[in-house]
């Protein structure tokens, strides 16, 4: 019984003013029944244009072929596969926010759990593209799944990390996409219950499958979520191993290391939060939602970078530690030399890297800077930039110099069609995270009800006075005079 | 699929703490709670009502093994038998590389399988169109459904829910059923179908 459950009064309140069951409908549901702001329009065109440069990159990429890429022999992974895995490591952090924190029992989890699992699903989108539209013949991707074939049956190699990776991703679109929209079901009920309009009524009426808040479907609703974040606890962290392994399992100096799994975890987390931070920052100003996700939702997220930046800092020594422990002279050229020298043609990549990921986080050691909403958002696209270079050093610097230098390419940048892709993914994300934020309720109406009563801040001003009170009663009872102040 | 038509006492709850003691108190004095309706999940209230644990969890398992047993059974029949690859060498029975795929298909099946299974009990679906009691019930407000028998006086209930601290009611005959139809049509009983 939530309202049973004591929250120590140390801990701050993750809903400020006054509100109650109903303010919070009205707060968080309201905004999604307006006409959209200017400013969503604004956003909303420069994210459609965006997306259609986008297609037309993608246009270009499927019909002159992948030349249209600045890809060589050398470097055949570029930008895109660099996007590929900084997408799916933001795709990362909603599913640890919904699934690692409710097994935590972390209650802020609640402001922030359903915008962060919307970008999980709409980075993953973004990111399960790159590897398609890499395969150069787009037409044939429908070969990677084993289904018994005219051809042979050859059937795809089960023993390959790429193949693993095909099973990961859209394991974890899927299975992310299930627990967001089960948590969304109750939310768009109310939406629909509130609905003015015909129109409204019936659309909200067929998304909320017909939810009634039924107590044995919430019964059921319960166990489903907390079976499903048990399953997506490992899975978060299983596909970003996988995604290590593509890397990690090749024979290339740079690459061939067994400490990539935790540390591409801990770096996708860390820019999975970044980003989140960049999205709030933006949606609780504009959406007045700042009683929800308050000062304290992103001290707490800003205090999960630090410390996965700082996991990523130490991997990252780790690594070049033991590229000249190891001595191959092979894995200690690519630190030593494709890296860490910052005068080799991409050595300015590495520092900056550095810089980003491992320096720059270490503000959030100071509480003031933590609870500083301007920091927060600048140092949120500093991280990502970082983690962005971040897969470009592993990936071109480990490639660029290769074992027969005749064939080392040192002036590869991608072409126009390249970062247009490139932007066309940022398109694609930001125009469903707009259209997210107008016709779905940005955060989870039930669950902060459920919380509220133990967490809001009305509530536990109550509390204290009850407290106190109660403290003085058992002083007369049982010490026999009142307390002194 | 009709659920049959019944009368109902309908009682609105604005506070948990009044919400507890009176299914208590109803349950006690013999009355049917057909079902509490709530805008978010209550702790507690499933067994205040008396309401058996969900097996969903356990349908949960049985999933995720047959989704192990499946990737385990398609890779070592495709890569031993239908179509054993050299690779190197390696045997062709390498389980550690099959890993991965296993787990992933182990919870792709769990998680899949269990929505499914979830809104089949629920009976959940698009284009499903639901009596609701009371619109609030998804806002700030706890329905309390009390289901009339032939037997039950239900003045006498009312005012049962009155005392117990309900802050509206009233009597409504309704089908608890499922129909397919959308939110923005009015309901249509079965009872008014023509031949019912």
């Amino acid at each position: 019984m939530s309202l049973l459950k004591y929250e120590s009064q140390q801990r701050e309140p993750l809903v400020d003013g006054n509100k109650d069951y109903h303010q919070v409908t009205e707060d968080i549901i309201s905004p999604i029944e307006m006409k959209p702001s200017r400013l969503w329009y604004i956003g909303f065109y420069v994210s459609v244009a965006l997306l259609l440069f986008g297609v037309y990159s993608v246009y270009r990429e499927v019909t002159y072929g992948i030349g249209q890429w600045n890809l060589n022999k050398t470097i055949g992974w570029g930008w895109d596969i660099t996007n590929f895995v900084w997408w799916v490591g933001i795709g990362h952090a909603g599913t640890l926010i919904s699934a690692i924190l409710l097994l935590f029992r972390q209650g802020w989890r609640t402001g922030v759990n359903r915008a962060a699992e919307a970008m999980t699903i709409f980075a993953v989108m973004c990111a399960g593209q790159s590897p398609i539209w890499h395969m150069g013949r787009v037409w044939m991707a429908f070969f990677v799944l084993p289904y018994p074939n005219s051809r042979g049956p050859l059937w795809v190699n089960f023993n390959s990390p790429l193949l693993w990776d095909v099973f990961a991703i859209s394991t974890y679109f899927t299975v992310s996409l299930l627990f967001w929209y089960s948590g969304l079901l109750p939310d768009l009920a109310t939406v629909r219950d509130r609905a003015k309009t015909k129109l409204r009524k019936k659309l909200y009426g067929i998304a909320s499958f017909g939810w009634t808040g039924s107590t044995k479907h919430w019964q059921r609703h319960e166990s489903l979520s907390l079976v499903l974040a048990g399953l997506s606890t490992p899975l978060v962290l299983s596909v970003h191993t996988i995604v290590s392994f593509d890397f990690a399992t090749s024979v290339i100096p740079g690459w061939h290391t067994t400490i990539f799994p935790p540390y591409f975890v801990a770096g996708a987390i860390f820019s999975g939060f970044a980003m989140v931070q960049t999205l709030l920052i933006v949606v609780r100003k504009v959406m007045n939602l700042q009683d929800y996700i308050t000062l304290g939702h992103i001290e707490a997220m800003n205090k999960v970078i630090v410390l996965t930046g700082s996991i990523v800092g130490c991997a990252y020594l780790t690594e070049l530690f033991i590229a000249w422990y190891g001595q191959n002279p092979y894995e200690w050229y690519a630190f030593s030399q494709n890296r860490a020298n910052l005068f080799s043609p991409y050595g300015w990549s590495y520092w900056l890297m550095m810089f980003c990921n491992v320096v720059s986080p270490q503000l959030f050691w100071s509480r003031k800077l933590r609870r500083n909403i301007t920091v927060t958002f600048f140092m949120s696209i500093v991280v990502n930039i970082g983690m962005w270079y971040e897969r470009f050093v592993i990936i071109v610097t480990s490639t660029y110099r290769d074992f027969l230098p005749s064939s080392w390419s040192t002036y590869y940048s991608p072409s126009i069609y390249e970062i247009g892709f490139y932007l066309g993914t940022f398109g694609l994300f930001f125009t469903c995270f707009f259209l997210f934020a107008k016709y779905f309720p940005v955060i989870a109406v039930a669950e902060i009800k459920s919380i509220l009563k133990t967490s809001g801040e009305n509530y536990k001003m109550k509390m204290t006075d009850i407290e106190k009170a109660d403290a003085e009663k058992f002083y007369i009872e049982e010490v026999g005079h009142a307390h002194a102040h | 699929m009709a659920g049959g038509i019944k009368k109902f006492v309908v009682g609105a709850f604005d506070d948990e703490k009044v919400l507890f003691p009176a299914v208590k108190n109803v349950r006690k004095a013999g009355y049917k709670i057909h079902d509490v309706y709530t805008p978010f999940p209550i702790h507690g209230l499933d067994h205040a009502m008396g309401i058996r644990e969900t097996s969903l969890h356990t349908a949960g398992f049985i999933y995720a093994i047959t989704g192990t047993t499946t990737a385990l059974g398609c890779i070592s029949w495709i890569l031993t038998k239908d179509w054993p690859l050299n690779i190197g060498g390696k045997p062709h029975f390498s389980l550690p590389a099959w890993i991965p795929i296993t787990f992933e298909l182990t919870v792709l099946f769990s998680a899949v399988g269990m929505v499914l299974t979830f809104c089949y009990l629920c009976q959940l679906s698009p284009f499903v169109k639901k009596h609701h009691f009371h619109p609030r019930a998804t806002d700030d407000l706890f329905i309390m459904a009390i289901e009339c028998t032939d037997k039950t006086n239900d003045a006498e209930v009312q005012n049962f829910l009155q005392n117990a601290g309900a802050k509206e009611i009233n009597v409504q005959v309704a089908e608890t059923g499922w129909w397919i139809g959308t939110y923005d049509k009015e309901q249509k009983l079965y009872a008014d179908e023509k031949g019912y």
